[in-house]
């Protein structure tokens, strides 16, 4: 780790100026936020990312959990995983949230992590955290010795030439499936953006996974409220039972009407380079019978642009089990 | 003499909580890196970024303008290292013989080439990382099919195993593999070393004080009484901490150099690459049996990878030739060279990785006769171990396979393939057997009893976490008749006598002997000074009048309540303490006379839910022989940690070394996959009581490794009869299943 300078700050203004001399908002920013460091840190030691400011947003006034008025959930960026996991109505209404929180790394990572941080979590590719080896995302044009090399965990969608890297949020997933929209606020003044359009594609650029510019600061994550009578399930897959990074995992929200599926919205993650909305498998539902052979044929969908890798083949499979489980899971009576 | 102290009490077999437990849940137990000291300096390693080839240049300019930094030293300035003479009676011995900086020759990713010295550990990190090498690079082989390079070896042979097997009217031929492992001990490996000018006082985290001051010291080129070992708590070894590692030498060479007290940790990488790991093996497996399912042939050839100058053997066929009956027998052994990191013993060395091989394929063979396994263990059964041509000191590998099934309700199994079921789960049920070498090695004791009415025993062994400080004080209390409360136990110190290395699970049967031995003479001493001191009770009595019980010498005919306390003796003839030494010797030897083993059987059950393909470990028992359990607690504490470890083994560990690069590429805690508590079901664990007395008078063997062996072939087993898949490469992944 290198030398670096430490600020905090309690103003949300004075945090965006003291960031926007960057150059960069995305790998290799000068100046970094620091809320629970659950990633920063690591990758700090690392060498990976070497800022030389970090200011500290813990005492922004950004950690309340507020209801809206039409039944949704305003979500302050530094409310801490387990908060909002635990949170009663994000239990009752928003379930597979708190699922997908609770799949998530250990009770003590998850008392640090923040719901901003949790959005910019970075990838664990192996190649990308350790220096010694070529990486795009880590420094642009080296190289992607993932590809031919350890890829048994990484992305087999919205993968490129460059960069096969998978996104490691359990959480981002479920938000993909809700649909949730990240208030940020700049030197421009604040914005909202859909989290679809958040994430940015690798392509030839994967040291660029999102949106944000110098100065960007998360400050909330806005929940519209489920259509009624929506159910929902979190399923994730992994070697071991707990503390384990997904090899797969679905987030699925359905409503059912006489057996006929009316709306469905679903995201699928440790299959892509970003948080998947599985657009396809939502469209082969839309007005589908809520059936095993439909949500076979709708995961067939999801995976049909799966571009695997030579370890992680079987990624494909075990993401379309995964998908018609968690739908089972939705769909059953008893959910 | 023959104690005479009243077995009711005794606290030998007698589930007894750990007699350093509060310092260690308290956190005032001092483990190697919580030593600190004036001036203490911190350092940490540059290591290789290559696997094979040379180092060009150390450009350390940057790095030795850094702030806080004392020095960068390598090759050219560290001091002179030597390396330890092989010898064949394991003086000192060592796994990685060169020692650190030696040449310029890159053989591994991690080899450490140089060390950044500085005031924190944080300035040292920072300024290894401003050391920069350049190497002349060439591609290393960390090639994963493993081939013997320099002929085979045939370890053990009888009858003629190839004709046999083309004769037999079933067959089993199959290859198993296991991947390269890494310990990933709790406690990082770490070196406080401080040099006074003369002496050095090396804190080390190890499993054998004596060894690493015998290493150290030859590597220092000093005389081993100017150097000493501490090690007086080990965060766990798992054998990674057996042998001294490079680190070691560095932190003890720049003490030297700096005239400083020097701490080293290891990071969780380096671990990974240059503190040992258990190699991976590949196993040919023929078995030719009647078709009643006796024996008539078995071969097992096995390779293992080692590093490019330390030939690390993994000797699979350990219990393949004495296990069961067979008239007709091959093992042979190779190594393949790599460019890694030299491979060290891992819990249960060569037993381990080769009962998933051999256990396996008896599971193989028993489907090809469609017999139960546990009657194919059953039918080939042997008298004698067949290897040695010796009896067995004691073997109770069937009762351990009955009682297990008994418990497990093995009578209830269904054979077929996916038949069973629980909560709308696949059941698959699996078993295997279990074995361990039971020796001793030489052990030298010192036992003093003093005027206060408390006891001291002291030896060079260590408590690796095993609960060897506790064994030590049950069984002077129950030599002594003293409650263990009042029994100290100093151990962790080179400079006491010469205790055992912790491995190969030895150290209580090699000390109770020498404790005994110890405390008669103490007990031998105290009489007599019963009897010589006129100002005790018993003066003039004839000494062959007189015994003790619970700390108290009286006649033999009389009660005990008659007598006078070991302290009023003491008293009585102005004696500060008594003391007594008392050694075992080590049981080794070419021709042994009886075949000293343990045994074991696990039975495990295991839940496959095809749909999400979600394959986990559900229930387990695990019955083991290994004579009497000084300490029950501690000893089920061991064995369900190794089945804990076993479930690792069976379906998460694995160290990948990247092919371009040679780096073990999943160094860390997140992408080497060990068990989590939700991984691990209730564990049961049953212990046969046989005790033999060949290795010690309550006949205890250890039991540090067995619970580990076997157990990845019982579960590889139980996911053939869930499945219908049968795993020979360890782990077993999901992608296996996924078929």
């Amino acid at each position: 780790m290198k030398l670096f300078a430490f600020t905090k700050t309690a103003e949300i203004s004075e945090a965006i100026k003291n960031a926007a001399d960057a150059e960069t908002a995305q790998q290799g920013a000068h100046s970094r936020f620091v809320a629970g460091g659950t990633t920063l840190l690591d990758l700090m030691k690392l060498n990976v990312e070497t800022p030389d400011k970090l200011i500290d947003i813990n005492r922004l006034d950004l950690s309340k959990i507020e209801t809206t008025r039409d039944g949704g959930l305003s979500i302050g960026a530094l409310v801490r995983n387990s908060d909002l996991a635990n949170h009663p109505y994000v239990k009752s209404h928003f379930s597979v949230l708190s699922e997908a929180l609770l799949a998530g790394a250990s009770a003590q990572l998850r008392n640090m992590a923040t719901t901003g941080g949790n959005l910019l979590q970075r990838t664990r590719c192996v190649y990308f955290r350790d220096t010694t080896f070529a990486c795009n995302k880590r420094e642009p044009g080296s190289g992607c010795p993932a590809i031919e090399g350890e890829n048994r965990t990484l992305a087999i969608l919205g993968t490129s030439d460059s960069c096969i890297a998978t996104n490691p949020s359990d959480m981002n997933v479920a938000l993909m499936a809700l649909d949730a929209t990240i208030k940020i606020s700049g030197m421009k003044g604040e914005r909202e953006v859909p989290i679809a359009e958040f994430y940015r594609l690798p392509g030839s650029t994967p040291h660029i996974e999102n949106v944000l510019q110098p100065g960007d600061l998360i400050t909330h994550v806005v929940l519209k409220a489920m259509p009624a009578g929506s159910k929902s399930a979190y399923l994730k897959l992994r070697d071991r039972a707990s503390y384990e990074f997904a090899l797969a995992s679905a987030a699925v929200v359905v409503q059912v009407n006489s057996g006929k599926i009316t709306g469905v919205q679903m995201a699928l993650g440790g299959v892509g380079t970003i948080p998947w909305r599985a657009a396809e498998a939502e469209k082969v539902l839309a007005g589908a019978s809520a059936t095993e052979d439909n949500f076979r044929k709708a995961a067939e969908a999801a995976l049909q642009a799966a571009k695997p890798q030579t370890q992680n083949k079987f990624k494909v499979e075990l993401s379309k089990r995964c998908i018609v489980h968690a739908l089972k899971t939705a769909t059953s009576p008893t959910a | 003499m023959t104690a005479t102290t009243e077995k009711s009490n005794s606290p030998i077999g007698r589930a007894t909580n750990r007699i350093d437990g509060p310092l260690k849940v308290t956190g005032s137990a001092m483990y190697t890196s919580d030593h600190n000291f004036p001036g203490m300096l911190h350092a940490v390693p540059v290591f290789a970024t290559i696997a094979n080839g040379s180092i060009n240049k150390i450009d350390t300019s940057d790095a030795e303008r850094m702030p806080g930094v004392k020095g960068i030293f390598h090759r050219s300035n560290i001091g002179k290292l030597f390396r330890v003479a092989p010898n064949s009676d394991y003086n000192a011995f060592s796994d990685e013989d060169r020692p650190p900086f030696e040449d310029d020759i890159v053989r591994y990713y991690g080899q450490y080439v140089a060390v950044a010295v500085a005031e924190t550990l944080e300035q040292a990190t920072a300024a290894a990382h401003a050391v920069k090498v350049s190497y002349s690079e060439k591609k290393p082989n960390v090639d994963n099919k493993l081939k013997a390079e320099s002929g085979v070896k045939v370890e053990s042979e009888r009858g003629d195993a190839q004709k046999a097997y083309d004769a037999a009217a079933i067959k089993i031929d199959e290859t198993y593999i296991t991947p390269a492992e890494t310990h990933n001990v709790i406690e990082l490996h770490s070196s406080v070393a401080v040099f006074d000018g003369t002496n050095y006082t090396l804190y080390e985290t190890t499993q054998g004080v004596v060894n690493h001051r015998n290493v150290l010291a030859q590597m220092l080129g000093v005389e081993p009484e100017s150097v000493k070992v501490i090690s007086k708590f080990l965060g766990s070894g798992f054998g990674g901490k057996i042998t001294p590692w490079t680190h070691s030498a560095i932190a003890a060479a720049v003490a030297r150099k700096l005239r400083k007290p020097i701490k080293i940790v290891i990071t969780r990488k380096m671990a990974f690459q240059s503190a040992g790991h258990r190699p991976r093996t590949e196993q040919r497996v023929r078995l030719g049996a009647d078709s009643k399912g006796n024996l008539t042939s078995l071969q097992h050839d096995y390779v293992n990878h080692t590093a490019m100058i330390d030939e690390y053997k993994e000797e699979c066929g350990e219990c393949t030739k004495y296990l069961y009956s067979c008239p007709n027998l091959r093992i042979t052994s190779g190594l393949a060279k790599r460019h890694i990191g030299t491979p060290t013993p891992f819990r249960g060395p060569g037993a381990v990785p080769g009962l998933f091989a051999t256990e396996s394929a008896l599971d193989e063979l028993a489907i090809k006769l469609k017999m139960d396994p546990l009657q194919l263990r059953i039918i080939n059964e042997p008298v004698k171990d067949e290897g040695l041509n010796i009896p067995f000191a004691s073997r109770n590998l069937i009762d351990c396979f009955k009682t297990g099934a008994e418990k497990f309700g093995w009578s209830k199994r269904d054979p077929r393939v996916g038949s069973m079921k629980r909560d709308g789960l696949k059941l698959g049920w699996g078993l295997a057997g279990a074995s361990w070498i039971a020796e001793r090695w030489p052990a030298e004791v010192a036992v003093e009893l003093r005027d206060d009415g408390t006891a001291k025993v002291s030896t060079g062994t260590q408590d690796i976490g095993t609960g060897t400080y506790t064994v030590l004080a049950q069984v002077l209390s129950d030599k002594l008749g003293i409650a263990l409360d009042k029994i100290e136990v100093v151990i962790g110190d080179s400079t006491l006598p010469p205790g055992p290395l912790s491995g190969g699970s030895m150290v209580t049967a090699s000390l109770i002997p020498a404790v005994s031995k110890a405390a008669d003479k103490v007990i031998g001493t105290l009489l007599n000074a019963a009897v010589k001191t006129p100002e005790a009770k018993y003066f003039d009595v004839d000494q062959k009048e007189m015994t003790y019980t619970a700390g108290v010498v009286h006649r033999k005919n009389e009660p005990a309540s008659a007598g006078i306390s070991f302290q009023k003796i003491l008293s009585a003839g102005n004696f500060k303490f008594i003391l007594g030494k008392g050694s075992s010797s080590s049981t080794f030897t070419d021709k042994p006379k009886e075949s000293k083993h343990s045994y074991g059987a696990h039975f495990v059950e295991v839940t496959w839910q095809e749909e999400i393909a979600r394959l986990r470990v559900s229930r387990v028992v695990t019955v083991i022989d290994a004579g009497k359990i000084i300490n029950p607690k501690a000893g089920r504490n061991q064995i369900e940690g190794a089945v804990v470890m076993g479930i690792g083994m069976a379906l998460f560990e694995q160290t990948h070394y990247e092919p371009t690069k040679g780096a073990p590429l999943n160094s860390n805690l997140a992408d080497y996959i060990v068990p989590v508590n939700a991984d691990v079901p209730d564990l049961e664990v049953h212990f046969l009581e046989f005790p033999n007395k060949q290795l010690n008078e309550y006949g205890a063997r250890g039991i540090g490794e067995i619970g580990l062996a076997g157990f990845a072939a019982a579960t590889a087993n139980a996911v053939y009869h869930a499945t219908g898949i049968r795993i020979r490469e360890l782990p077993i992944k999901i992608e296996d299943l996924l078929r």
